[in-house]
């Protein structure tokens, strides 16, 4: 396995292992680059992951320190865990649901299907659709998506029966088990879903795609490439010029290392990923490296999520089985008549019970709360998940007090509903309910939205650099060695699952990246 | 459709083994046929008795499970004694916390609040100290002592860990078998 000097310069230094930085690293080493992850998690295989939610977050989540400010409930909630995302390699690969839908047409050019909204800072990618199928296609084909290169879907499991019989009954028409990149037969070395469920809990039979066990492997057994676990990065450097020259990190001992790198990549998901490039201020760069829009940390997007739980008469045991292999998709599609721009898709979700008493009312109690406990097993369950607005007051900023074990300053996460997000959460809310009753939900529950597990948009894409941070490549405006790799470089979120996206988007960055450094140009 | 069997088979090992529940007396109590007596609260040695026997009341009136009988509750209250004598800041605000509670509970209906007989007027004491330090964090600590205690999910139907059984593909994830016909 390759072992790279801290002094070697010709490195591509990636920050974070997850579906971007992971991606990447597998990419650009397949090329016979030289690359280096530093992830700040320690290295957990698939046969130590837990099937217990608390160990396993004990285990996985990111657990340090975050504050955060805004309406949105989780503040309240859950003041210090903004996001349920994952310190470990693989990132949120391992925590992730395996959902793999592509965006529509209309999702990369928002401004111009959206219109001016009052309080939203809408703007089109700068790449489309048509640029993207490519690597979707590449990206569906490296994960080992369902219903794509011949690959037959999921079984449907007991939640997502319940599910389709209800969107059947309502006259919805695209209800299947998904897009999913989990193995529905054995594929690239990986065996088929044994119907586990604990999905978020990391997938102990490595079923479902993670960078953990398929990218990281594959790039280092090409010896260009060396993870680094338990490396914290505090800080990206620059010389006089203004190129990046490496990166400061906290190795697993906590002494501080310096690695030069020739391309630094950022890929520590969308609330670390901007902290990072705050807290690399300096006196060239006062306001934080990529930043001369201002736009770095702003327009965070969590996407408009919510669940609905229902409760019957007789057994579904919900838990059984893959976690999110069910949706309906038809209310995806943008239809402003509904009083909302943009859409939301519908999935099954589940909880096991110490979760379900953690997340279905937080803070709720007495007997209208337990009553719902004792539905447990009779329950299903789905979750909304849909476009919110990009909004510049959405931000991460640093905060002014409270500091990490380094000393730097640690994430500040502000987030207020869009009035937008707010009328599909509640037209979300209704058709969810109306599912369940059309076979014979005997009462219905709205679950306000979890911590958030789909963080985007903080560094964004712009065809100008005054609109945000990188370019359609993910190449920083200000900083031509300096790129951004993780979902923090989405425009705007769309209505689906993000992971995908992602992925198509760091196979396409390896390209660039490899050809500007052939060319010399970086 | 292969159901959950919910009777608490589970009781009487653990209660043995003492483990999940670091209650002699309960054990003592249950192993003879008798029923569980107040003597688990006598082994406080922080708190008093008659505080370990509210915190009992405060998480059946704050998590009611008919269903559950009171061990479950003790398990989840119990470890509170323990983190009384680590931590003073946690004796007083159990005890002024109480306190609070008893003295609510004094003014409306001269007996303390372990003693008033309807769980509704014992739950509209506990609304006036909702907001509390105190009652949230008893709260708070119930959604995981009461509900991530393993012996308690079976009652709510739910399996637990199931990688090691070969996950559910043979084991019902699909056997659902009263949905109309789609």
């Amino acid at each position: 396995m390759a072992k790279f000097d801290l002094n070697d310069s010709g490195v591509v230094v990636i920050v974070g292992s997850g579906a971007g930085g992971g991606t990447l690293g597998n990419e650009l080493a397949q090329k016979g680059i030289k690359v280096v992850i530093l992830e700040a998690g320690p290295r957990i295989e698939n046969q130590d992951f837990i099937n217990d939610e608390w160990d396993s977050f004990g285990q996985l989540a990111w657990s340090d320190m975050r504050t955060t400010s805004g309406s949105w409930r989780v503040h309240k909630d859950f003041p210090n865990i903004p996001a349920w995302i994952v310190k470990a390699v693989g990132g949120s690969t391992v925590h992730w649901a395996g959902a793999s839908l592509r965006f529509d047409e209309h999702e990369f050019k928002i401004k111009s299907a959206y219109g001016n909204i009052p309080g939203a800072n809408l703007l089109d990618w700068p790449i489309t659709l048509a640029e993207m199928e490519p690597y979707y296609a590449k990206a569906e084909n490296k994960m080992g998506v369902t219903r794509t290169n011949g690959i037959p879907g999921l079984p449907g499991n007991n939640n997502f029966k319940v599910l389709e019989a209800g969107a059947k009954k309502l006259g919805y028409k695209e209800v299947h088990t998904g897009r999913m990149a989990i193995n529905s037969e054995p594929r690239d070395g990986r065996g088929s879903c044994q119907q586990i469920g604990f999905c978020f809990q990391g997938c102990k039979s490595g079923a479902k795609w993670s960078t953990l066990y398929t990218e990281i492997p594959k790039g280092e057994a090409t010896g260009n490439l060396e993870v680094r676990p338990g490396s914290m990065v505090i800080k990206i450097e620059h010389d006089q010029s203004g190129k990046v020259t490496g990166v400061v990190y906290a190795d697993e001992t906590g002494a501080m290392q310096r690695q030069k790198a020739r391309v630094v990549a950022v890929a520590g998901n969308s609330i670390e990923s901007p902290r990072l490039l705050l807290n690399s201020a300096s006196s060239m760069f006062p306001d934080g490296l990529a930043n001369s829009s201002g736009q770095v940390g702003r327009n965070y997007l969590r996407h408009m999520t919510g669940s609905v739980y229902a409760t019957f008469e007789k057994s579904v045991h919900m838990y059984r089985g893959t976690t999110m292999a069910g949706i309906i998709r038809d209310e995806a599609k943008n239809d402003p008549k509904r009083g909302f721009v943009g859409g939301y898709e519908m999935e099954t979700l589940s909880l096991g019970l110490p979760f379900m008493a953690a997340f279905l009312n937080p803070g709720a109690w007495g007997r209208s709360f337990t009553s719902a406990m004792e539905g447990y097993p009779r329950m299903a369950g789905m979750w909304l998940v849909g476009e919110d607005l990009p909004q510049e007051t959405n931000r991460i900023t640093l905060d002014p007090k409270e500091k990490d074990k380094f000393g730097m300053p640690v994430a500040s996460v502000h987030f207020d509903d869009h009035p937008n997000d707010v009328a599909m959460r509640d037209h979300a809310y209704k058709q969810g309910a109306a599912v369940y009753e059309a076979v014979g939900a005997t009462v219905t529950y709205p679950t306000p939205p979890y911590p958030s597990t789909h963080n985007m948009g903080t560094n964004r894409m712009s065809e100008k650099p005054r609109d945000g941070v990188v370019n359609k490549f993910g190449q920083s405006h200000d900083i031509k060695n300096l790129f951004v790799s993780d979902g923090s470089q989405f425009t705007s979120g769309a209505a689906c699952n993000p992971t995908l996206t992602i992925v198509s988007l760091a196979i396409r960055q390896a390209d660039t990246i490899a050809g500007a450094m052939q060319r010399k140009e970086i | 459709m292969r159901e959950i069997d919910r009777r608490s088979k589970y009781d009487r090992r653990v209660f043995l083994k003492g483990a999940a529940v670091t209650a002699p007396a309960v054990a003592i109590a249950t192993s003879t046929g008798l029923g569980i007596t107040d003597a688990w609260a006598d082994e406080a040695g922080t708190l008093t008795p008659a505080t370990m026997k509210t915190l009992l009341k405060m998480a059946r009136d704050i998590y009611p499970h008919d269903f559950l009988g009171d061990s479950y509750y003790i398990s989840a209250v119990k470890p509170w004694d323990d983190k009384a004598a680590k931590d003073p800041a946690v004796k007083s605000l159990i005890n002024d916390g109480v306190a609070r509670l008893d003295q609510e509970a004094n003014e409306r209906h001269k007996m303390p609040y372990a003693q008033v007989a309807w769980e509704n007027d014992r739950v509209a004491l506990l609304q006036r100290i909702e907001g509390s330090a105190f009652f949230q964090k008893i709260r708070g600590d119930l959604i995981a002592s009461l509900y991530n205690n393993k012996e308690v999910w079976p009652r709510f139907g739910y399996e637990g860990s199931s990688a090691e059984h070969g996950g559910y593909i043979k084991r019902g994830f699909a056997d659902i078998d009263w949905l109309p016909k789609a």
